[in-house]
């Protein structure tokens, strides 16, 4: 049975890094006791497969993944209510299991069908007023350069096209004010941490973007955005979100 | 004492691999302070990566933690981008299971492995924001300790450290906590420090140095003896005579980041009999003392499924000498590991011989990436010198095995600058590789050996503790010789150990109090992390000893007579300095000395001094080549390669 796995990834356990989480996720279905389907040849990997990466040091409400169990398995649909509570046992600290539902079949992988990404960010030295201008400023901008790296390769790009929506976040139990964005991932997507630097310039963005919490995971069906899996609502603890 | 961790959360984002400073690993106990207890934070002066996986730390760290009266915590060097962050916000060493500062701790304590991390060492007391010279401390700073395999001879730290721990510390850090916990209890009185250490000097196995008086001759050592009658004039070690009462770790602590070593990790047993007069290790630790086998199989039965690891280390100096290793290896399927998915063991620091390969092939699950053998000298004359009594036959028999098993890829390790070592000795490596490649190509075409050399540093408590090092113009020169020999060997690659690296590592190797001001200016001058290639720089050492005035070719290159006072003369390892004395004099008459597990005793002194005897399982030595006993130590010489095909491989193993 290949089966779609949501969970959470809050705390301490956010400062490892993604494949970290695959490592976390290797030895966790280990010590749940579950079999899983191996990959044939020379070195035989167990069926696991991870969708877009967390940044290291960002949380996240909305991280999914993909397994196969062994034919012989002996786990069936009724098993999967259960399951979920072994599984949040036998991973770290920070790990919540919030949804396992069996995979459609012939569904593309994550990695190629997500297409936005919902982010919440506390910002650290940015007081109200000065976000909700940003935040005008940036929607009502044609245009927004950004200077970035990646691989060692410096550019200049335009990343207004990968802001789809952009508002303040109500405020639970934290005083400072809260970004909250819809991110597009095609192409060459845009991270919350540049997302922040391009609407803070004169400000460091590590120390701007203190909190980034990833809230949803988005993907495309009959032209309609919809979740990946929906969360249940009694097992997560949401501690923020969207209005 | 309060948590750190939101003063560090922020530096987090901006360091590499901050997951290396988080804890809350799988198998981390949560340490329970209270004020009565006596608080350890066990340091390693490496980075997380390699110091997680170290079993000493975890061993006592369980320990500790599962006593009324102690608690402790963990702690790693962390990396320069961290370090410059935290001295520039002014946040110190801290701990990584509750992120409490190492200052508030009672003992700060340091497992040691190998000798370039000493700088690490006063860096780390430094950050803690402790004064980094023990004679400065007051009732307010932990105590700081050394222990681990360099504690031997911790006389390059003597300024540095409060007490030194000598051997096994499963039972001494109880002994120890027992005293400092009557002290705090006393009050913790100003001018109690000198009191307490004073104390603790007749715990057997503690050594405190600023109880000993060191006087010099001249460059020469005369005697280092202690101030006061009751402290003792020769510490001896610590040994836990029976492995089987210590079952630790019982819950192995597995890291939520990539480390060394990634896998779970049984000690089979403790010590080694095979007398390799080069290696301090085998030395140290006698006598040997196996795990009762069923107890090996429930510690990785437990520790598989606690952890979620799907390979198991089995470990020791030679695990091949095990006497349960093919009861418990052939236990090892899922059926007797309650595990979902095959089990995979690894065999570290592999004998060389075919019935070793075939274990190691029957055990290591389908993963055939390479194997390691260690025949550290090029020439059966060498290494009957260093007694690492391994046949030609026996190395060309475990790669012949290896090769047609499937493996594709073999490494040799070797040791250049031996005692007696002449350049037909040096090119014997390049003939072994060559050889060993060339059987290999019977089998695969993509048969390759690596040769990895490292220079030679003699240690203390070994035969070869009278040994002058060779010098880096002479470790160089060896190098290229086998790289220039083995230019035109196809399929054989050399990697050498710097030698200028290996010639830093003999000045704290064998050096004496002297030695700590060195130390101390390779550290302020930014000499941290000295065995990571990017960090270590050579002038910074000659600079440092000549700064000292002293002599490196004093401290490093000089042979020693046999009635010099040494450093470590009054530490014991229980090994009679005159055994030694005699071993050093066979070795230089090139007569090997087969294993005293299996043979008469050679009086030693460990077993007799201690009142402990080895504990092995089985009285039959261990199937395999010429390193069982009964080894004809006539053969050796020239194996013609051609010879060995016709015959069978080894076949003990398959019945």
């Amino acid at each position: 049975m290949k089966l779609r796995i949501r969970h959470t990834k809050l705390g301490k356990v956010r400062f490892t890094s993604h494949r970290d989480t695959a490592r976390h996720w290797e030895r966790g279905v280990r010590k749940a006791g579950l079999r899983l389907a191996y990959s044939s040849g020379f070195t035989p990997r167990p069926r696991l497969s991870f969708g877009l990466a967390l940044p290291t040091g960002a949380e996240s409400l909305a991280e999914f993944l993909d397994l196969e169990l062994a034919a012989d398995s002996g786990v069936g649909e009724s098993d999967l209510d259960g399951l979920r509570s072994v599984l949040t046992d036998a991973l770290p600290m920070g790990y919540e299991v919030t949804c396992i539902a069996p995979r459609e079949p012939g569904s593309p992988s994550l990695q190629e069908d997500v297409v936005q990404c919902e982010w919440v960010i506390a910002l650290a030295g940015v007081s109200a007023p000065h976000l909700d201008d940003a935040v005008a400023h940036l929607l009502a901008a044609p245009e927004v350069l950004l200077e970035r790296e990646r691989k060692g390769q410096r550019s200049t790009d335009d990343v207004r096209p990968a802001v789809i929506d952009l508002s303040v976040a109500p405020a639970v139990d934290d005083p400072r004010p809260h970004l909250c964005a819809m991110l597009a991932t095609n192409g060459r997507g845009l991270r919350p941490t540049e997302l922040v630097a391009a609407m803070f310039p004169a400000l460091d963005p590590v120390d701007t973007a203190a909190r980034v919490l990833r809230t949803r995971q988005l993907i495309e069906r009959d032209g309609l955005c919809q979740d990946i899996l929906p969360a249940d609502p009694v097992a997560t603890r949401a501690p923020l979100g969207c209005a | 004492m309060t948590s750190l961790w939101a003063r560090v959360e922020p530096l987090l984002a901006r360091v590499h691999k901050p997951a290396r400073y988080i804890g809350c690993e799988d198998g981390a106990m949560t340490p329970r302070h209270a004020p009565g207890k006596v608080s350890w934070l066990l340091a390693y002066p490496d980075t997380y990566e390699i110091g997680l996986p170290n079993q000493g730390l975890q061993i006592l760290f369980e320990i500790l933690n599962d006593r009324d009266d102690s608690v402790a915590e963990r702690t790693y060097a962390p990396w320069n981008d961290l370090e410059a962050l935290m001295r520039e916000r002014g946040v110190p060493l801290f701990s990584v299971d509750t992120h409490r500062a190492a200052g508030d701790f009672d003992l700060l304590a340091f497992g040691l492995a190998a000798e370039l991390v000493y700088t690490n060492v006063i860096n780390m007391i430094d950050l803690a924001g402790v004064p980094i010279h023990a004679a400065r401390r007051d009732e307010l700073h932990p105590l700081v300790v050394l222990g681990g395999h360099c504690a031997f001879n911790p006389e390059p730290l003597a300024d540095f450290v409060d007490l030194v721990v000598l051997g096994e510390g499963e039972e001494v850090v109880g002994d120890i906590t027992e005293v400092v916990r009557q002290w705090k209890a006393s009050g913790r009185t100003p001018g109690s420090r000198t009191g307490l250490l004073r104390e603790l000097s007749k715990v057997p196995g503690v050594y405190v140095p600023s109880m000993y008086e060191v006087e010099y001759d001249g460059p020469a050592l005369r005697a280092v003896t202690p101030r006061y009658a009751d402290v003792p004039a020769v510490v001896h070690k610590r040994t836990v005579a029976d492995l089987g009462q210590w079952p630790y770790p019982k819950h192995p602590i597995a890291p939520l980041t990539e480390v060394v070593h990634d896998r779970l990790a049984v000690e089979v047993f403790r010590g080694c009999t095979r007398g390799c007069r080069f290696c301090q290790a085998g030395m140290i630790t006698r006598p040997v003392r196996e795990r009762p086998a069923e107890q090996v199989r429930t510690m990785i039965q437990a520790g598989l499924r606690s952890t979620g690891y799907d390979t198991v280390s089995l470990t020791s100096l030679s695990t091949a000498d095990f006497s349960g290793i093919e009861q418990v290896a052939r236990s090892l399927n899922p059926a007797g590991c309650g595990t979902a998915d095959a089990v995979n063991i690894s065999l570290p620091s592999l004998r060389v011989d075919a019935f070793t390969v075939g274990l190691a092939g029957e055990v290591s699950g389908g993963r055939r990436s390479g194997l390691t053998f260690a025949p550290e000298a090029g020439s059966w004359r060498l290494r009957q010198v260093i007694n690492k009594l391994v046949t030609e036959e026996d190395l060309y028999g475990a790669v012949e095995s290896a090769f047609s098993q499937g493996w594709h890829r073999a490494k040799l390790y070797f040791l250049t600058g031996l005692p007696t070592e002449a350049d037909a000795d040096t090119y014997g490596i390049v003939d072994l590789a060559r050889n060993c490649v060339q059987i290999g190509r019977r089998h695969t075409n993509r048969a390759s050996v690596t040769v990895s050399l490292g220079g030679f540093v003699p240690k203390p408590h070994t035969p070869f503790q009278w040994f002058g090092q060779n010098t880096t113009a002479e470790l160089r020169r060896k190098v290229q010789l086998v790289r220039d020999a083995s230019q035109k060997a196809r399929g054989v690659t050399v990697k050498w150990h710097d030698p200028a690296a290996t010639m830093a590592e003999g000045i704290a190797s064998r050096g004496d109090r002297r030695i700590g001001a060195v130390m101390e200016r390779v550290w302020r001058d930014g000499g941290i992390f000295q065995e990571w290639s990017e960090f270590f720089r050579l002038a910074r050492w000659e600079d440092a000893m000549a700064a000292e005035g002293l002599s490196i070719d004093w401290y490093v290159h000089r042979h020693r007579d046999q009635h010099e006072v040494l450093p470590w003369d009054h530490l014991s390892a229980g090994l009679h300095k005159d055994f030694l004395w005699l071993d050093w004099q066979d070795a230089l008459a090139e007569h090997g000395l087969p294993d005293c597990r299996w043979t008469p005793c050679y009086d030693c002194g460990v077993c007799t001094g201690y009142g402990i005897e080895h504990v092995v399982a089985s009285t039959t030595p261990p199937a395999g080549g010429s390193q069982g006993t009964g080894q004809d130590l006539s053969r050796g010489g020239d194996v013609p390669v051609a010879l060995l095909s016709r015959r069978p491989v080894v076949t003990e193993a398959t019945p």
